[in-house]
Order: C-alpha cells, then structure tokens, then sequence
C-alpha cells in the first residue's frame, strides 16, 4: 500500500489469505486504544516538587555565597558553577539517572540536567576514545539544546538591534 | 519436489531434529525475576569484569554456546555449524563469539526473532542431512542495546508506558540428528508487515500483526487450532503487544485462550519496573532454553509453539520517520 508520498510501506492488501482481517488504520487506533497513557499528573507533580527543591537548593547557595561577601552575580555565577559540579558528579556516580527516573523534566530541565547531559555521554562513549569517542559524541543529547538556544539568542539579539 | 513443505509457509520436518541440550546466561536482573531459578548461569553484573558492555555481551553468547556444547559430550568437529545472531550493528556479538569457539559460522539477523528463525534453520540443515549436530544460540544486553538504539546509559529521563527492558541474556541449544530429547517438528518463516507504527517505545505493538499473521497461517497450514498446543508463546510482544496479538487474531476468527503468552511477559515481574516488559533477543532464548525447556523434558508440555517476534527497524530509520516492520517466526516443539 503507498501513502501520499507514494511510499510502498504498509503489507496487508496485497497478502496471499489468510492473513489478519485488520486494516492498517483499524490497526493504529486499536494500538492507540489499549498503549497505557504517560502517568501525566503523577510526573506534572514529581517533577515540579524535584525541580523546585533544585532550584530551592540553588537560591541557598546564592544566598550563603551573598553572605559570605560575593556581589549578587558573583553568587549567581557560582552557584550555577556548583550545580554543575553537583549534577556531573552524581552522574558520575550513577544516582543521577535515578534521580531522573523519578522526576522527570524536574531534573532534566534545571542545570543540572544539561551537566547530566554532557556527562553521560562522556562516560558511555570514552571506550571509544577521546577523539571519536568522547569528542564526537558528547554533545549527542545536548547539542540539539545548543544549536537551537544559541540560534534563538542570535535572533533574539538581532531584533533587540533593531528594535532599540 | 516439495515432500515437507506443507501449506503456504510452513515446513514439516521428516526426520524431527532432537534438541540434545540447552544453556542460558543471564544479568543479574533476570536474575532476580520470577524465572530466575531456571536459568543455568546468573552474572553479578552486567559487564562481569569485562572491557565493554559489548565483549560482555559477545562472552555471555560464548558462555552459553560452550555450555549447550559441553553438556552434549560431543567433540568440536561433530558440530557441522554455528548459527547465531544479536541486535549490535553487523552482529559484532555473534561475530566474535564465533572467533572463540571456532566452529563453520552463520550469522543471522531477525532482530529479536533471531532465536526462533536460528531454530527453523538448524533444524532445516539437519533434516535436509546438510549437518549433523547445529549449534544455535543469540544474545542481547540491556546496556549495549540502549547505548546503540536509544541514549546514553546514566542519561536520566523517564521511559514511556509501553517501553519494554531489554534482556541481558544468551541462550544456546544444541540440535542433532538422533538422540534423546524434545524435537522440533516443524517450522513456520513469517512474512514482514507494516501496519504502521512509528513509535520506538512500541515495538509490542509494531511486532503484533506479523505475529498474529504467522500464527493464523500456521494453523491454516497445518489444519490445527491453539488447542492443540500446551502452550503458544511469542519472543517479546510484552503486555501491550500480546494484548494487540490476541485481539487482532480474535478478530480474524482465532481464540487463542489462556495458553497464548509471551516471553516478555514471563521473565520480568511487576515489582521489576520494566514498563510493558521484556524486549531482545536473548528474552525469547533464555526463557526457552531455562523454563521451556525443563517443562518439556518433564513432560508437563508436550507440544510448545514458540514464535519469535522482531521488530526490523534501524535507528536511521526511526530517524527518518519510517514506520517499523515487524516479523514473526514459529518453531513446533514436541516433548
């Protein structure tokens, strides 16, 4: 059978009998019918407590930074360095993915998650080797996170060009 | 010229190859599953002191092929082929299992299907008196699968529903020509179909109607129903699959009842977190090689119909927006 773009993909038409009495469309709704559902409102609530405790965790440490006498950016850009360190060292231990299990887009969305990112790939491909290994595929997860933001913040910063 | 050719696909075998004898080596998971008693060999770990995931993987299939061997006392050079397959790229696994042991090797590739399609085609070149003795056996790993076919191991995130755990397991068996032990009475190659799925994390539900089309034409075939069998079981459909399978062969004008099951189903239990349940071509081997095959030497099953499913996609083909076809192979298996 060819779909629109004359793509000869789906057998069922053309099948010497007996073969099952489905159509490919009855098929895709009764597939959709009995897939279990994502749990939504279970991770919605998992990962808004996880990601606000991170979060929670980050304004201490900028607090304390403050306090001990760093400049209110200074203490921002510490903080989100210790992050950082935190978020690639319990991936380096193997908690993190564990941590991610439970919380979702809770620990994939803070910084944290983008040095889970980096990291991960770093400690599964190094027995590829440094160059093609880790330097080639570090970035697999995170990198499509790269070219868009980075893309966005340019665009983003030719219009503010123009605009003032 | 068509003496065992029976029907549309199927294959009945003059001289039934015997099933001399059987291995299976699993992680420290499957372990821990509710068939974990049954296997031959559990590793602490998934790498066991091993280099990589993927030599672990190679030495789990090494592992069970030796050991299928060893049981048989049969010297080397009264194994006439190798036949054995994994999931990894270019079956490096099977690859370099067959570097070690030695033996006239022929890699093949049906995805988790593998165990099943091994079983058809050794018993094919036994009773077509092409060997002797064929040694069979496959492999898949948990982490060597996920790193190829999805992300990076420590990567955190959250699988979806309908996801299935890929096994950490090989199993081996070895076929012969005479000699005590379950035979394998005839053999159905499935055809490829497509009904459309593209979701990776659904490969129960790409599988399913090649399933379903396997066995309605096994029956058809052979003039038989799933009455006449103690039980029929497919490689690794899990929940959501099997679910489809059964509903999609009732609608065909097939009840499968209770004795239709899946091996995704039966290593893992709900406690172990695995989603839907089991994928890979180890599932179907070890829970074959372990759990089946015991129950058919004690004489609880006489007659096992075993059809391995694989999902044929690639990740440059989900990449692409290709949909995933799906095959189903069946072996008979008479105690």
């Amino acid at each position: 059978m060819a779909d629109e773009k004359g793509v000869i993909r789906m057998a069922g038409k053309n099948l010497r009998p007996p073969t099952i009495e489905v159509t490919p469309q009855e098929y895709q709704d009764l597939s959709k019918l009995m897939t279990p559902k994502p749990t939504l409102a279970k991770n919605i609530i998992r990962a808004f407590i996880v990601g606000g405790l991170i979060c929670a965790f980050g304004q201490l440490v900028i607090n304390f930074l403050t306090l001990v006498g760093l400049e209110r950016s200074e203490a921002s850009t510490a903080a989100t360095a210790f992050l950082i360190l935190l978020g690639a060292l319990l991936t380096g231990l193997g908690v993190y993915d564990d941590i991610g299990k439970f919380a979702g887009a809770g620990s994939i969305v803070p910084v944290t998650g983008f040095a889970n990112s980096i990291v991960s790939p770093a400690l599964e491909f190094k027995r590829e080797g440094y160059v093609m290994g880790v330097g080639a595929k570090l970035f697999t997860v995170a990198g499509p996170v790269l070219v868009y933001g980075i893309a966005t913040s340019i665009a983003v910063g030719i219009i503010y060009y123009f605009i003032h | 010229m068509n003496l065992k050719r029976v029907g549309n696909q199927t294959v009945v075998f003059a001289n039934p190859p015997v099933i001399l004898s059987s291995y299976s080596v699993v992680g420290p998971k499957e372990g821990q599953g509710p068939l974990g008693k049954t296997f031959d060999a559990v590793w602490q770990d998934n790498i066991n002191g091993n280099t990589s995931w993927e030599i672990a993987e190679s030495k789990m299939l090494e592992a069970a092929i030796q050991g299928a061997i060893e049981q048989t006392k049969l010297k080397s050079d009264e194994i006439d082929y190798m036949l054995a397959g994994d999931l990894l790229n270019q079956i490096i696994s099977a690859n370099f299992a067959a570097r070690s042991v030695g033996l006239p090797f022929i890699g093949i590739y049906g995805a988790c299907s593998t165990m099943a399609l091994s079983m058809a085609l050794g018993s094919m070149l036994i009773d077509g008196q092409f060997a002797r003795n064929v040694v069979v056996g496959v492999s898949s790993h948990h982490d060597t699968a996920e790193r190829q076919y999805r992300l990076p191991t420590e990567q955190g995130g959250q699988r979806a529903m309908s996801a299935q755990w890929t096994v950490t397991g090989a199993g081996s068996l070895v076929l012969a020509q005479s000699g005590t032990g379950p035979r394998i009475t005839a053999a159905t190659i499935g055809r490829v179909l497509d009904y459309g799925e593209k979701d990776v994390n659904n490969m129960g539900a790409a599988m399913a109607p090649a399933v379903a089309d396997t066995i309605l034409n096994h029956m058809h075939d052979l003039n038989r129903n799933p009455k006449d069998y103690d039980l029929i079981v497919s490689g690794d459909l899990a929940n959501v699959g099997l679910a489809l399978a059964k509903e999609v062969l009732k609608k065909s004008g097939l009840d499968m009842g209770n004795e239709f099951t899946d091996c995704g189903v039966l290593i893992y239990d709900s406690s172990q977190d695995v989603h839907a349940g089991a994928s890979g071509c180890g599932c179907s081997a070890v829970v074959f090689a372990g759990n089946i095959m015991k129950k058919l030497t004690s004489g609880e099953y006489k007659r096992v119909l075993l059809v391995g499913s694989g999902a044929l996609h690639s990740p440059t083909s989900s990449l692409q927006g290709e949909s995933i076809p799906g095959v189903g192979h069946a072996v008979v298996i008479e105690a």
